[in-house]
């Protein structure tokens, strides 16, 4: 695939999601004319950029889709939910069709292609009062309007009007290479070339510039890009530049400013097809009426006019003018924006990586110097070096919204198929966290979001019984915490019913009859391997693969997963996942001979351990029971327990542990390298990392240490109770 | 109207901002000293803005002085401004649009 048909595949898939959400939209408030707009103008920019790399099937497709975004935009043909489902097929089928394009094949695959030829054949005959057979699909524009007065007004063409200073050419400009480059922002419809300001062959100079042109010109080009291919001559230029779908009034303005006669311009504006002829007399008509009127005074504009005649009204000039504005200011935003490859960005972090620990190793050895003025500069170097990896780090933060946005239309869709009414509300959706989390949280969160919409979200009917509204919410949320990203799904649906669970599980040979687990462990059950309560499998979801699949991905993020129910009132699934994979800043403690390194920013706070909690597992935190691990017990490391133990007491998902080391060696920053895959079932270990002085440390773990330590209490508090409730 | 025999005149140069002084004078002169200038443009490898002019300013001193004025085998560079900005039929002179154009 060459880099341009790449560029276009990436720009479109963009366009599309756009669409999509304007479509979404559309359902809610149909007469939002700026959102149609935004769908139409999606359409077309991928109708028009697939003409330029050539791909004539999906050119030949989005036209047709666009006729449809054209009558639907003139008001020919009301907006219903049937139209938009047609036309969200039709975003998907496009979204095959890039595909196939960026697969290489010449055709899309038989499949894709009978599918796209019964949309078009759907929309055809439904929306387009065409019949099916006179579908051939002439790739050309059908916007024009033929207008009463005769000829035909291309509406949607910029008109440009040039007139150039006669200084021009001595300046070393042509500006004829102006216009040449104009062209690479789009079509130039019609050009008039106009040489009436040259004087007769005597004072005629040759080396002045003498022309000027008037332009029909059609570009997806913001006005301030066209105004920018005349930067080099804005000062000794005229430039007048109407947009797409100019008022008459202002045509008939512009015909004022500039210096030939007033019909002659008429004649080329009617020839470029900017006005019809009708039009034009009307309005020099009324202007030359006024003048005779007026004897003395100066005629006025012709704007005057026709807003004095109310045929303009000034609130709707104004509010156009409002609106391109915001669409230029929403374009020169874009323009600050520029793509990168993500591997480039990889690279960056991984090197900014290696400086991390190059710069802790420099550290280490000014300190150990005690030359106190190189400990001062690499404390300087170390701040910046920080500095620099956060805003690397921050490079490939993205906010969430956009993955959320796709859930809109897996809720429409998926409430209509079971015939319930849902609605989606995300909130947060501003919070950042990794590209790379980003791209695989994906999967897992469609699986929760259809769990949602499933099993969660009750029939209108059943709803309304166990008065609650009949419309079901689902929310997205999202938010840091102490370094790790939450997000939730929260449904306000029935709820996981506990004892159907239980009886599952142990039907399913997952749980014990007898074993005892306390309400968060049973409904976390359902996280297990082949778990779904669902009493029907559907389409959406209910095979009973997707929830262990869904916290084998967000454990393979290093993150976590778990629900939290209200019977009849609804379920939040929370998962949490770290910011970033690559670096984190972390907290070095020794055991014995090996180092460990946990991540600051679960760190509480570190105490002494105190000889009181001798062969007890749990100490008294301030009146707090806080249970805790002797990390030398747990990774088996033998040697000689020191005077003074420390117990560094972290926190994960609200739940606080101890860890018990031997010494407490302070903040030290981590570049996370993964382990291989022989120590991919070591638990509590995360990764590794290189010391500055070279040798190795391993990252605790911080979940499954909390999840470790947290269990083997709670089993043991829980197990009492049970022999308690047996015996009489 | 074809009363007089065209009288050739062959530009063998660019028509730039470089050439324009000296082609104003040689085509005018040209223009005065014929009622039929028929201008072979054949080796014209680049046009500018400048060059342009000089051929709507003759164009028009021809009509105004009643004579004519025909440009023959355009080269591609005129042929492509004269296209560009529109001016063929202005002009009104057979244009041979090469097959591979």
């Amino acid at each position: 695939m060459d880099e341009l048909t790449s560029t276009f595949v990436t720009e479109s898939r963009d366009q599309l999601l756009a669409m999509e959400d304007g479509l979404l939209k559309l359902e809610q408030a149909p007469d939002d004319a700026s959102n149609l707009g935004a769908i139409f103008r999606a359409a077309h920019t991928i109708k028009g950029g697939a003409g330029v790399v050539e791909c004539h099937y999906i050119e030949a497709f989005t036209h047709k889709v666009e006729n449809v975004l054209d009558k639907l935009r003139n008001g020919e043909i009301p907006v219903s939910s049937e139209l938009s489902t047609v036309l969200l097929e039709c975003c998907d089928h496009l979204g095959a069709l890039l595909d196939a394009l960026a697969n290489g094949l010449p055709q899309p695959e038989a499949a894709v292609q009978q599918r796209g030829d019964a949309l078009l054949a759907e929309l055809s005959r439904k929306f387009l009062g065409e019949d099916a057979a006179g579908g051939a699909l002439p790739v050309e524009h059908e916007a024009d309007l033929a207008a009463s007065g005769g000829g035909i007004v291309v509406t949607d063409a910029w008109h440009i009007s040039l007139r150039f200073g006669p200084g021009v050419l001595k300046n070393g400009t042509d500006p004829l290479s102006f216009l040449h480059y104009l062209t690479s922002l789009g079509e130039i419809i019609a050009l008039t070339t106009l040489a009436d300001a040259m004087p007769g062959a005597a004072q005629m100079d040759p080396e002045c510039c003498y022309l000027g042109f008037e332009l029909r010109f059609q570009t997806r080009a913001s006005k301030a890009q066209i105004e920018s291919v005349f930067d080099f001559v804005r000062d000794e230029c005229t430039l007048h530049i109407l947009p797409p779908n100019s008022k008459i009034e202002e045509y008939l303005k512009l015909i004022d400013q500039l210096p030939e006669d007033s019909m002659r311009l008429g004649e080329i504006l009617v020839r470029s097809g900017a006005l019809t002829q009708s039009e034009l007399e009307a309005g020099l008509a009324a202007q030359s009426g006024a003048a005779a009127a007026g004897e003395m005074a100066a005629p006025p504009p012709i704007g005057e006019i026709l807003v004095g005649q109310k045929v303009v009204h000034k609130e709707i000039v104004e509010a156009a003018a409002n609106r391109q504005a915001a669409v230029n200011e929403k374009k020169a935003g874009e323009a600050r924006m520029i793509r990168v490859h993500a591997d480039k960005l990889d690279q960056l972090i991984d090197l900014v990586g290696e400086l991390v620990i190059a710069g802790a190793g420099t550290s280490l050895l000014a300190q150990r110097s005690g030359y106190s003025e190189l400990v001062e500069s690499t404390s300087v170097l170390r701040r910046l070096v920080e500095d620099i990896r956060d805003s690397a780090l921050q490079l490939r933060m993205v906010q969430i919204g956009e993955t959320f946005n796709r859930f809109n239309r897996v809720v429409r869709d998926g409430s209509r198929e079971l015939g319930k009414s849902i609605d989606l509300l995300i909130t947060g959706a501003e919070t950042e966290l990794d590209k790379s989390v980003v791209e695989k949280l994906g999967d897992p969160l469609m699986h929760l979001v259809r769990n949602a919409i499933d099993h969660g979200i009750e029939t209108p009917a059943v709803r309304a019984q166990r008065g609650k509204p009949e419309n079901g919410t689902v929310q997205l949320n999202a938010y840091h915490d102490s370094g790790s990203v939450v997000i939730e799904v929260i449904d306000d649906g029935g709820g996981l019913p506990k004892e159907k669970i239980r009886a599952k599980a142990i039907e399913r040979g997952l749980l014990d009859p007898a074993a005892t687990l306390t309400e968060h462990e049973i409904i976390n059950l359902i996280f297990e391997a082949g778990f779904s309560t669902a009493d029907q499998v559907t389409n959406i979801s209910g095979r009973g693969v997707g929830m262990d699949v869904v916290r084998r991905n967000i454990q393979g993020l290093r993150g976590s997963v778990e629900v939290s129910t209200n019977e009849g009132q609804g379920s939040t699934f929370t998962v949490r996942l770290p910011l970033t994979l690559a670096i984190i800043d972390g907290f070095l403690t020794g055991v014995g001979k090996a180092a460990y390194v946990v991540p600051l920013e679960s760190v509480v706070e570190c105490i002494e351990l105190t000889e009181t909690t001798a062969g007890r597992n749990y100490l008294n935190l301030r009146g707090e029971v806080l249970p805790f691990v002797r990390l030398r017990e747990l990774f088996e490391i033998g040697g000689e327990v020191p005077a003074r133990q420390n117990v560094v007491i972290v926190h994960y998902a609200g739940r606080k542990a101890g860890l018990v080391v031997d010494t407490l060696l302070g903040e030290f920053q981590t570049v996370i390298k993964p382990l291989g895959v022989l120590f991919r079932h070591l638990r509590g270990i995360g990764g590794s990392t290189i010391l500055g002085s070279g040798e190795v440390a391993l990252i605790l773990d911080v979940p499954a240490l909390v999840g470790l330590v947290g269990s083997s209490e709670e089993r043991r508090l829980a197990a009492p109770r049970r022999e308690t409730a047996l015996t009489p | 109207m074809d009363d007089y025999p065209a009288k050739p005149l062959v530009i063998d140069d660019d028509m730039t901002i470089y050439q324009a002084l000296a082609q104003k004078e040689q085509l005018l002169a040209a223009l005065a000293a014929a009622d039929h200038l028929e201008l072979d443009l054949a080796g014209v490898a680049t046009m500018d803005t400048a060059g342009l002019q000089l051929l709507i300013l003759l164009k028009r001193e021809a009509l105004q002085q009643g004579k004519r004025l025909t440009i023959s085998r355009h080269s591609p560079a005129v042929r492509h401004v004269l296209d560009f900005c529109n001016l063929v039929a202005a002009f009104g002179d057979p244009l041979i649009i090469p097959a591979n154009a």
